[in-house]
Parts: C-alpha cells; sequence; structure tokens
C-alpha cells in the first residue's frame, strides 16, 4: 500500500475529532440534564419516562 | 453496587433515547464497514499509460477520498440546515429554530474544518501540494468555514437569546450564499483550480468504488444525524437549564419576600442578611 502515512493521518484526524466532539457532547447533556427537570426532555418519553 | 433507582436516575440523566442508541449502532457499524470497503475491498487508482505503459494515478491515496467527498457533501447538507432554520428564527422567532440552526451551523463547521484538512492531506500526495492560495475552490471553501466560525464566535458575544438568534440567522443566510460557489466553481473557473470537473454525475467511476463512495454519503449521514441529535438535545437543555435557574430563583426571592413582609406586619426584624 502506498501512502500509508497520509491515510492514516487523515482517517485518523477524522474518526479523532469526531469521536471526542461526541464525548463531549454526551459529558455536557449529561451534566446538564442533572439540572433540568424532566419535563423539558421530551425525549424522555421515548423510555415511558412520565416526567413526573 | 447500584440500586435499581440510582440506574434509572443514571438512565434518565443523559440526552440519549432508545432511538437515539440504535442511531449509534447503526452509525459505528456503518464507519466499521466504510472502513472495510474503503481499504479492504476496493483497489487503488493504478492506470497505465497507453503510449509509455507506466503506471500513473492516484494510488493508495484515492482511498481519503471514500471520506472527503461524503464529508462535503453532509458539510451542504448542515449548512443547508442551518439557513432554513435561520428563515425561521426570523420569520417564526421561536427557540427551536434557533436551536436547531446553532446546532446545524456547529456540526457544520466541524465538517468543514475536516473537509479543508482531508483535502489538504489527500493534496500533498496527488497535486503534490499541501495549499494552493490560487484554487478557486479552496479559498471559496475557506471563506465559508471562516464566515461560519464567524457566526459561532457572534453568538457568544452578546447576552441578549432575542438579538443574538436575528444576528446570527441573518449572517447564516449570508454564508450560505458561499455554497453555491464552491459546488460550481470548477465548472465557472475551470483555468483557476486544481479540482478536477464532477466524476460522480458523469458516472465515470468503477463499480465498488462508486458502491463506496455511496455507503460514505451514508455513513456520514449517519454520524451527521447522531451529532445533530445530541447536539440538539445539548442546546435544548441549556436554554431549559438557563430558565430552570431564572424560575428557581424567582420563586426563592418571592419566598424571601413574603417572609420578611410577614415578620414586618407582626412587628419583627426580617432574617439577618435579609437585602429587600
Amino acid at each position: 500500500m502506498t501512502h500509508v502515512g497520509y491515510l492514516v493521518a487523515g482517517w485518523g484526524i477524522v474518526v479523532g475529532v469526531l469521536s471526542v466532539y461526541a464525548v463531549r457532547l454526551a459529558r455536557r447533556g449529561r451534566a446538564l440534564s442533572s439540572l433540568v427537570p424532566n419535563p423539558h426532555r421530551r425525549w424522555l418519553e421515548d423510555r415511558g419516562v412520565d416526567g413526573a | 453496587m447500584a440500586t435499581t433507582t440510582d440506574a434509572g436516575l443514571g438512565e434518565r440523566d443523559t440526552t440519549g433515547s432508545p432511538r437515539s442508541r440504535l442511531l449509534g449502532i447503526a452509525t459505528l457499524t456503518a464507519v466499521a464497514i466504510l472502513g472495510v470497503l474503503a481499504f479492504v475491498l476496493t483497489e487503488a487508482d493504478v492506470r497505465i499509460h497507453p503510449e509509455t505503459g507506466e503506471e500513473f494515478g492516484q494510488f493508495d491515496a484515492v482511498r481519503m477520498l471514500y471520506v472527503h467527498v461524503p464529508l462535503v457533501v453532509v458539510t451542504y447538507l448542515a449548512y443547508g440546515i442551518c439557513a432554513v432554520a435561520s428563515v425561521g428564527v426570523l420569520v417564526k422567532r421561536t427557540p427551536w429554530w434557533d436551536v436547531t440552526a446553532h446546532t446545524a451551523a456547529e456540526i457544520g463547521t466541524i465538517f468543514c474544518g475536516l473537509v479543508l484538512v482531508t483535502g489538504s492531506i489527500w493534496g500533498r500526495p496527488v497535486w503534490n501540494t499541501w495549499w494552493e492560495w490560487g484554487d478557486v475552490r479552496l479559498m471559496t471553501t475557506l471563506v465559508l468555514f471562516l464566515m461560519f466560525t464567524g457566526y459561532l464566535a457572534l453568538r457568544r458575544i452578546t447576552d441578549d437569546p432575542r438579538r443574538q438568534a436575528r444576528r446570527a440567522a441573518v449572517v447564516a443566510l449570508v454564508a450560505v450564499l458561499d455554497i453555491p460557489l464552491v459546488n460550481r466553481s470548477v465548472e465557472w473557473w475551470e483555468n483557476r483550480t486544481l479540482h478536477q470537473r464532477s466524476t460522480l454525475g458523469e458516472l465515470k467511476i468503477e463499480d465498488l468504488t462508486l458502491f463506496t463512495l455511496f455507503f460514505g454519503f451514508v455513513t456520514a449521514g449517519l454520524v451527521l444525524a447522531w451529532l445533530f441529535l445530541h447536539r440538539f438535545r445539548v442546546g435544548w437543555l441549556e436554554r431549559a437549564a438557563i430558565d430552570h435557574g431564572v424560575a428557581t430563583a424567582i420563586v426563592e426571592r418571592q419566598s424571601e419576600t413574603s417572609g420578611a413582609e410577614v415578620r414586618r406586619s407582626v412587628g419583627e426584624e426580617p432574617e439577618e442578611g435579609f437585602v429587600p
């Protein structure tokens, strides 16, 4: 295979940046969720949580 | 060991839901399949010159395009959503549209940055340069990236959410005008770009290469959908946290005030530290 360094750098940066961003989003969401009452989180209805 | 109640609360304290979890699994599976297609099943771009018999082409650098080109498409898509939502901000003036626009702009800017980086890394072995300042497509893409970076910066410099939303919407609607320039630049300024004309529309590429590229579009779309869903929920929670904090402070203030008034009415002094 040719250009291995370029391929590793390119794909690695894409996967790395998107993974870090996804993890940061999940952490931020977790931190904020604990501050906000359930009725503000409509996606909880998916799980049958009534928000009470 | 966590109790059932603890586990239940932990489950609620996320921006995830069963559907978003399924989307996440589908996205990770698609990324893995794309990796196999791009690095194992597809061939390198090696062609033989008909007269000299020498090998030429992109060789294995072509595998970079299975991530670069799909990123371009989802960048357009994210900024398109931002433009539609920005119209919604100006017309409807509701937080839902503003959170949608902000979400799309942030994710689109991350994708746009990755487009510039992966394009530069691909260009080094194929064009023998990391960057070409005279290339119209590179420059219009850079301008697009900088305008949306400005959009995100603008959202941080004012505290009034309504004014912030309106100003940002106007900037977004101006910035998206650059997208047709980026997309059409290789046709309109053919002699001022290193980029080739579209090979996708004319289907000049081989079957498995084409399939891998389309699978890349699907994968990038799934990544966009997952990130969008969770970023939207984070944006929604940020607003809800502020509203909830303000509402709680008002209730506490009202209860403090009413308590002090009751004490005054019966001839008692308010509690120490109370500031009316």
